[in-house]
């Protein structure tokens, strides 16, 4: 687990960014000079919800 | 005509690409109809109201994607199949050449982008609590732009999010500025001395536009998604955004902006507001209560106002700053007499077609001041809600982007058709006096949207004309001259085909009472209410 910070961290550093979904929002932030990478993203488990809820309830563990 | 349905087993673009291509195929020629979709039980909902939904495509499950065709010849089908495919992989090395190295996972993504700070997540609703769970257990911020999460999902997420010092702007938020960067469908402004806590999309969107264009840049807008002010949440991210913008030193002034918050959330958002050693200009949209606020506090009922209000506070001023109109008053009527002497008697109602939720409910607040029969089909108070939504009745303000009228399409930002159809519905009813528009700029939206009505506001002012009456067009362009689009360019191509371009929202809602009323609230106007 990640290390307990303040919220007040946001702005404290330069925004760097996980992209996950709509690729135009890489476009924009790489036009702004952000540093960000772009997931190539698949629904998980098969895009079964009920598959995803004992996934979640494993990543949870 | 034959219908077709082919199932593509495990495959996954989204929903605004599918439509892109969706388009680009029904243009074939020997196509009527095509729809390529995921198989998600709405989406399947969708095709079978509209004629193209089969056997076959019953067994598509939600993780399938589902081609509906309506085609001339069974012949063709292939040829049409082999074209989306072509479309497909055009659009997926056009990601590619933009996005460059892509992981399939936020785990290597985050190995190979140390310190990364910030997720934005935009996948499905029924994906996204998982992905943004996924990146705050990562100790990441989250800009979550995907809507239909669930309340409770929503709770999950913050209450984790803030034992952890985290904080998760949305389920559904469109916009924000941190550090200088825009986020989502965001304008380019400056960096400055005001800082945004906004349930408003749209909200934050005018207010730093217009303190941009007039010189005062935006240290931080937070975004906090539509329901982070009810009760159920009790304004997680809201009282986080402010106590962010109370520490932060560049942060001189702070906006707070949101439809009405929850009895409880006042309560706890006035204890923030109290402790914070900072103005805070507050535009709760349709809020006629007494707020329990503290004196630094400075209560305001527009967008505009709030940003103004805030400038004036920077610059030393007296507050609250209202405006009626930036034009004098004389021009003002001048111009309104000119739209309304050309119309026919009959024509009496303001008819307002939104792409943005908080212009359309500050446009209905404005109007119902000082008109009767006024809704929506957002109301921002309960006696303002439209019977229905797909017939105006009298004065009406709605909002396109709503659900409704965005299942399975792209959001009318970036999408202007429903607006195009809708405009022409409107200039049909003889008692349509006066169409009133957003026309929001920034990241994400529409390259050209004054360019993309023209055709359609042209044929609307001559289908009343041919009538014997004049159909009066009102706008406000939401950005900066920075944006993409250009604030300068997009009101001069709307003015040049005869759209009244007024200099925000309100003023535009305003006018728009102004010319219906053939003057009568004029008096009211520059009166007070």
């Amino acid at each position: 687990m990640a290390e307990k910070k303040k919220a007040l961290d946001l702005i404290s550093r330069p925004i760097k960014a996980v992209n996950i979904g709509l690729d135009s929002f890489v476009e924009s932030l790489k036009a702004q000079s952000v540093e960000v990478i772009h997931v190539d993203w698949q629904p998980p488990a098969g895009g079964d919800d009920k598959a995803l809820d004992l996934l979640d309830r494993l990543e949870s563990l | 005509m034959i219908v077709k349905n082919v199932v593509w087993k495990n495959r996954y673009l989204d929903s605004l690409k599918l439509m892109r291509i969706s388009n680009t195929t029904a243009a074939l020629q020997g196509v009527e109809k095509v729809s390529v979709v995921m198989a998600t039980p709405l989406n399947k909902q969708i095709l079978k109201e509209v004629g193209l939904y089969t056997e076959e495509g019953e067994k598509a499950k939600p993780e399938d994607m589902l081609v509906a065709l309506s085609l001339n010849e069974e012949s063709q089908v292939q040829s049409v199949l082999d074209f989306i495919e072509e479309e497909m992989n055009r659009v997926k090395s056009k990601v590619q050449e933009t996005a460059g190295y892509a992981p399939k996972s936020l785990e290597l993504a985050i190995q190979n982008l140390p310190d990364v700070n910030l997720a934005l997540i935009s996948v499905p609703g029924n994906y996204a609590k998982h992905e943004a769970m996924k990146a705050l257990k990562k100790g990441l911020h989250v800009f979550l732009f995907s809507d239909n999460v669930s309340i409770e999902e929503e709770i999950e997420l913050k209450n984790y999010a803030e034992t952890q010092g985290l904080l998760v702007m949305g389920p559904g938020c469109g916009t924000a500025h941190i550090n200088g960067v825009a986020l989502g469908f965001a304008n380019v402004v400056k960096n400055g001395p005001v800082g945004i806590v906004a349930a408003a999309g749209t909200g934050i969107q005018e207010a730093v536009s217009l303190l941009s264009n007039a010189g005062v840049g935006i240290s931080h807008a937070i975004g906090t998604g539509g329901r982070d002010l009810s009760d159920k949440i009790g304004g997680i991210t809201a009282r986080q955004g402010l106590q962010i913008l109370n520490e932060d030193e560049k942060t001189k002034v702070v906006i707070l902006i949101s439809k009405p918050p929850g009895k409880k959330t006042v309560l706890a958002l006035s204890d923030a507001v109290k402790q914070m050693g900072k103005p805070v200009v507050v535009n709760f949209i349709g809020m006629s209560e007494q707020l329990p606020l503290g004196s630094n506090a400075v209560i305001v009922d527009t967008l505009e106002d709030a940003a103004f209000t805030a400038y004036e506070l920077i610059k030393g001023k007296v507050v609250p700053y209202r405006t009626v109109f930036t034009r004098n008053p004389e021009e003002v009527s001048n111009r309104a007499e000119t739209e309304w002497e050309k119309m026919q008697d009959e024509q009496r109602y303001v008819r307002g077609l939104f792409s943005g939720g908080t212009l359309c409910s500050e446009a209905t607040l404005v109007l119902a001041d000082y008109l009767s029969s006024v809704s929506s089909n957002i109301p921002p108070r309960p006696e303002l809600k439209m019977n229905d939504t797909a017939k105006s009745e009298g004065h009406v303000c709605i909002d396109l982007g709503d659900e409704e009228f965005t299942v399975g399409r792209a959001h009318p930002m970036i999408d202007p058709f429903v607006r195009q159809q809708r405009l022409i519905q409107e200039a049909k009813d003889p008692k349509t006096a006066v169409i009133l528009l957003d026309i929001v700029l920034g990241y994400g939206s529409h390259l050209d949207m004054a360019g993309a009505l023209k055709e359609t506001i042209v044929k609307a002012k001559s289908i009343r004309q041919e009538k014997g009456g004049y159909l009066c067009v009102v706008a406000s362009v939401i950005g900066t001259d920075e944006d993409p689009q250009s604030l300068k360019e997009q009101e001069k191509k709307l003015t040049d085909y005869g759209v009244v371009v007024m200099s925000s929202n309100a003023q535009a809602a305003r006018m728009a009472a102004l010319i219906v009323s053939r003057g009568k609230i004029k008096d009211r106007l520059y009166g007070g209410k």
